[in-house]
């Protein structure tokens, strides 16, 4: 009975250890994979410091939080939008496309395209102007020529 | 001087849609930023005034909600687990709490701010605080009362107007039962 006792001890020693092993090989995001993630994020309490670089205790402890969603699985997205409902939109390093946030994406745009309108108004603009500048040479070129043949007449 | 007109219309530059245009983005441009700034520039609560409306739901699921609340003395403490002067402070919250426990017109009310809820439970198991918390979702509560930092402590009366305003750290438990009082009266 105590030998049996003594194997079942063993086994279960042999078990408990595998299964150790196996918890210590899962796998644990990087400092850089979290980083990845912390670098898309802003502090929620300092003024312009992604999460990545800032080096308060709440932003250590918000990457750890960032490296525990990793290792639940959660996509890029999800952690994004998981910080974004707790600590409000300023934690994200581009706002979300929607409501007002929808002018910092739409202004530069519209004043890229105004800007291309202005230039090419002013290219257009300066080629006609230099083609019509062209055009009293070409009527002095014509000039000479009735010139000249008037000449030829009355010789 | 028929080829002159071209030209001078020419001169004469851009149309005047796009003139109207490039005014109107101007314009519509300089109203979105002088919104920004002021609100931006939007003072904090005033004492004597009436108290933002907040609505916060606890860790325990319960949703609290000012206007439900009037008639209460409310006290609302802002605090963070990442806060050392919140520490400071939070026994003597949780002792001038059990003073009013059984009163029925005082309610304390904690919200985390900016806070990760298993470190913002831990904090509250760690300082046995009994009274309601809730984190800040969004922070919106924090941009209502535009708070600068934590902890800081609003008293509201019952009729929902602040009566006190506490920067930084409660030092003794008399002090905050000393605004809570002034609050009932």
């Amino acid at each position: 009975m105590k030998k049996w006792l003594w194997v079942a001890l063993i086994v279960w020693g042999v078990l408990l250890g595998q299964a150790e092993v196996a918890a210590a090989q899962e796998p644990t995001p990087s400092d850089d994979e979290v980083n990845a993630v912390a670098r898309q994020l802003y502090c929620p309490v300092c003024e312009n410091v992604p999460l990545d670089v800032c080096p308060t205790e709440a932003c250590k402890d918000w990457r750890e939080q960032i490296r525990e969603k990793l290792a639940a699985g959660w996509s890029e997205e999800e952690i994004k939008a998981y910080f974004a409902a707790q600590y409000g939109d300023r934690t994200l390093a581009q706002p979300p496309r929607r409501g007002f946030n929808w002018l910092a994406y739409l202004i530069p745009l519209a004043l890229m395209l105004l800007g291309v309108g202005v230039v090419v108004r002013i290219l257009w603009t300066a080629r006609r102007s230099q083609s019509q500048a062209a055009l009293p040479m070409v009527e002095e070129e014509r000039l000479a020529e009735i010139e000249s043949a008037l000449r030829r007449q009355g010789e | 001087m028929q080829t002159e007109q071209p030209s001078t219309k020419q001169r004469q530059g851009v149309s005047p849609w796009m003139m109207g245009g490039a005014f109107l983005l101007l314009a519509g441009f300089l109203v979105f930023i002088w919104l920004g700034l002021q609100r931006a520039q939007a003072g904090p609560a005033v004492v004597g005034q009436p108290a933002p409306d907040f609505e916060l739901t606890t860790f325990d699921g319960q949703t609290l909600r000012s206007e439900e609340l009037r008639g209460k003395v409310i006290v609302l403490n802002f605090w963070a687990s990442w806060c050392d002067p919140c520490a400071e402070e939070a026994a003597f919250l949780e002792q001038a709490w059990q003073r009013y426990v059984r009163r029925e017109d005082v309610v304390f009310v904690g919200v985390a701010y900016v806070d990760s809820e298993t470190e913002a439970k831990r904090y509250l198991a760690q300082h046995q605080v009994t009274y309601p918390n809730g984190p800040d979702l969004r922070t919106v509560i924090s941009q209502a009362y535009r708070i600068r930092g934590v902890p800081e402590t609003y008293v509201i009366d019952k009729n929902g107007r602040l009566t006190y305003i506490k920067i930084g750290p409660f030092v003794s438990v008399q002090e905050v039962v000393q605004v809570v009082e002034a609050a009932l009266q």
